[in-house]
């Protein structure tokens, strides 16, 4: 049984944005902190409400109801970005989130993964690239990806081949944290028994999904985030209207035999991660991809490419350019 | 000139009875076949339509079971008893279909077996010295799962359903309506019918001209509630102190038998209680036969050739002597 929710949120919001020792955060509160997210899943988990429910607001409009001859020509997957302007106990976020629309809906997805590597890619790439510059550009606008949201069917059953495969092959490009998209379909039994069986996957397969816990040094936070763990894979049911209580408005899904409310955190994990996302774990999410993540690429990239320590510059340039120039074309 | 009236009372209207007591004697067979990626909830709502334990699961529930690369089919056969009448009741279970990265195909095992036990029946009516009653293990229905929370259909549920809607009598379902708000269901039918009417895919009931109107009014309204928004549940609840077959959630108790909670007791009623015996005679009439005449016309044409054959080749001798029947185009597998 997954430890009680409250007791974490409650002692989390005590913390507030705890100012780790990260000169980052201090410099980027005035600036507004860079935050890309991307939400991967198939079609019919809820990613696009997501995203609105996260940020409070309509960033994703509800989709036009699609030709009947659409229906069955999946469109390749693309990359949608948005990107809003949010500020959380005082912390401005330049928050952009790239939505994969397409992932898995079509009948063979095996390209999908593909794409998504070299998207990750292209953006360590650009990163790569400007750092090598002789002249760098200050106002810069980092777009590695701090976080992928990937949602899981609440088959109730283990993970599927998808969801291995996409988790076994980016997981040391970006930091993976599974949701379990339209967990109102789950009763509280099968929602902590499938909760178990994808954990074991997890641990059987090896999967690399993002640990909480990589910080070691930090350990009142190690506690809490062994907890967090716990929640993993986090459920999620997303807001489809909001209602006036006793209590105020309330974000809620009504159905026939009762109405969940979606900040309940007895109902769903939706708020506990809505919590780390935004608040209590954005600078480990955004350190983990900068000071590991993308060192491990940069050193494998430089290995490869065969540059020496101290390169000549102008060549440098060179070779990046040309890879900046694939890059772009492959994000299109 | 209007038929002429019956004085005294003769009695054939007692066929119907004696009908009845040589169909309790000899009891019949329903097979079903459900198609749908794992985790739909196919097992428990076919549990639950007749109310009895007959499939398990068979979704990947521990991590050191190997993940399905292909669909497998597996008939499960019981026998109920209600009232006397027996039903031989065999459920095809298709684990593996639709879960795989690339779901490229994952239809033909299914095709195939539909149109297999076709070919079993009619190589067993062909026999010069045939059965009295032959098994009929043809397929007489197919419940298909579509994806909650989807658009409407999937290019894998176009795929599918064109392909089987030729062979069985389809029935679509969302079996595990119970995320989806009315809204959303409304929504979603409208669209997942829009999207077979303009791929012409035709699923059951069909109209022929045989309906009064009662049968047309009674087929609008089951076309008005396809694809059928149910759920399935094998547990029964207590809810102040009455007993609920249903689910359980944080914030309320579905009742799978509550008509405003889902589609579950039309569906059981359509399918057990109004459509079965023509679910079994469609299959016979529609889908065997147009299966037999492709048949018959491919040994035709075969023997057409075969004598064409034989007469350019041997010359002279007229083909007076049919050939055997041969091996039917379409193999059927080993009985199952």
């Amino acid at each position: 049984m997954a430890p009680s929710a409250p007791s974490i949120a409650s002692n989390m919001s005590s913390r507030a944005i705890t100012p780790r020792p990260s000169s980052y955060r201090y410099k980027s509160e005035k600036r507004g902190m860079t935050y890309n997210i991307m939400l991967v899943g198939q079609s019919g988990l809820g990613r696009r409400t997501f995203l609105n429910t996260l940020c409070e607001r309509e960033v994703i409009p509800p989709t036009e109801a699609p030709n009947p001859d659409t229906a069955n020509v999946a469109d390749p997957m693309k990359f949608d970005t948005y990107e809003v302007n949010l500020e959380e106990e005082g912390t401005r976020i330049n928050l952009k989130v790239i939505d994969a629309a397409g992932f898995g809906d079509g009948l063979d997805n095996t390209s999908c993964f593909k794409q998504l590597q070299d998207y990750i890619e292209a953006q360590f790439d650009e990163v790569l690239v400007e750092e090598s510059r002789i002249k760098r550009n200050r106002r810069y606008r980092d777009h590695r990806l701090h976080v992928l949201i990937y949602f899981i069917a609440p088959t109730g059953h283990s993970l599927r081949e998808l969801d291995v495969e996409l988790i076994r092959r980016l997981g040391e490009y970006v930091n993976i944290i599974p949701v379990i998209g339209r967990a109102d379909s789950l009763t509280v039994d099968e929602l902590a028994t499938f909760k178990q069986n994808v954990m074991r996957d997890i641990d059987f397969y090896k999967l690399p999904v993002y640990n909480f816990c990589w910080d070691e040094s930090d350990s009142d936070a190690l506690k809490e985030n062994r907890e967090i763990m716990d929640f993993i894979p986090f459920s999620v049911v997303t807001c489809d209207e909001v209602i006036d209580n006793e209590y105020g408005s309330v974000r809620v899904r009504r159905y026939p035999w009762g109405t969940i409310e979606i900040d309940d955190e007895s109902q769903c994990d939706f708020v506990l991660l809505r919590y780390i996302l935004l608040n209590s774990h954005i600078a480990d999410l955004i350190n983990y991809t900068e000071d590991v993540l993308y060192e491990n690429y940069r050193t494998k990239k430089l290995e490869v490419g065969g540059f020496a320590e101290g390169e000549d510059e102008e060549e440098d340039d060179e070779a990046g350019d040309e890879s900046h120039a694939a890059s772009t074309k492959k994000q299109e | 000139m209007t038929a002429p009236e019956v004085q005294d009372y003769v009695g054939f209207d007692t066929i119907t009875q004696q009908m009845e007591r040589k169909f309790l004697k000899r009891g019949f067979n329903l097979n079903v076949i459900l198609v749908g990626e794992s985790g739909m909830g196919k097992s428990t709502l076919v549990n639950s339509i007749f109310s009895t334990h007959l499939v398990d699961s068979q979704g990947r529930r521990t991590a050191q079971e190997v993940i399905r690369k292909t669909t497998e089919i597996l008939p499960v056969t019981q026998t109920l008893d209600e009232n006397g009448v027996r039903v031989r009741l065999t459920i095809i279970d298709t684990p593996g279909f639709g879960d795989q990265c690339n779901n490229e195909g994952c239809w033909v095992q299914v095709i195939k077996y539909i149109k297999d036990q076709h070919a079993a029946y009619l190589e067993r009516e062909l026999k010069p010295q045939r059965d009295r009653i032959i098994n009929d293990t043809r397929v007489h229905a197919c419940l298909y799962f579509l994806n909650p929370g989807s658009r409407g259909l999937r290019p894998l549920d176009v795929e599918v359903l064109k392909r089987l809607t030729e062979v069985t009598n389809v029935i679509p379902v969302i079996a595990k309506s119970d995320s989806m708000t009315l809204d959303e269901r409304t929504l979603f039918k409208r669209r997942v019918k829009e999207e077979m009417s303009f791929h012409r895919i035709s699923v059951y009931p069909y109209s022929s001209e045989d309906d009064d109107d009662e049968d047309r009014m009674l087929n609008a309204s089951i076309r008005e509630l396809v694809p059928f928004a149910v759920v399935g549940s094998e547990e029964t609840i207590d809810v102040d102190d009455k007993p609920v077959r249903g689910r359980r959630h944080g914030w309320g108790v579905i009742n799978i038998f509550d008509e405003t909670h889902c589609d579950f007791v039309h569906l059981r009623n359509f399918m057990l209680r109004t459509h079965l015996s023509d679910l079994v005679e469609v299959t016979a009439q529609r889908h065997y036969e147009q299966f037999r005449t492709s048949q018959l016309r491919q040994i035709k044409e075969l023997r057409a050739q075969q004598a064409a054959a034989a007469a350019a080749g041997g010359g002279g001798g007229s083909g007076s002597s049919q050939p055997p029947v041969g091996p039917l185009p379409h193999q059927p597998m080993a009985q199952v």
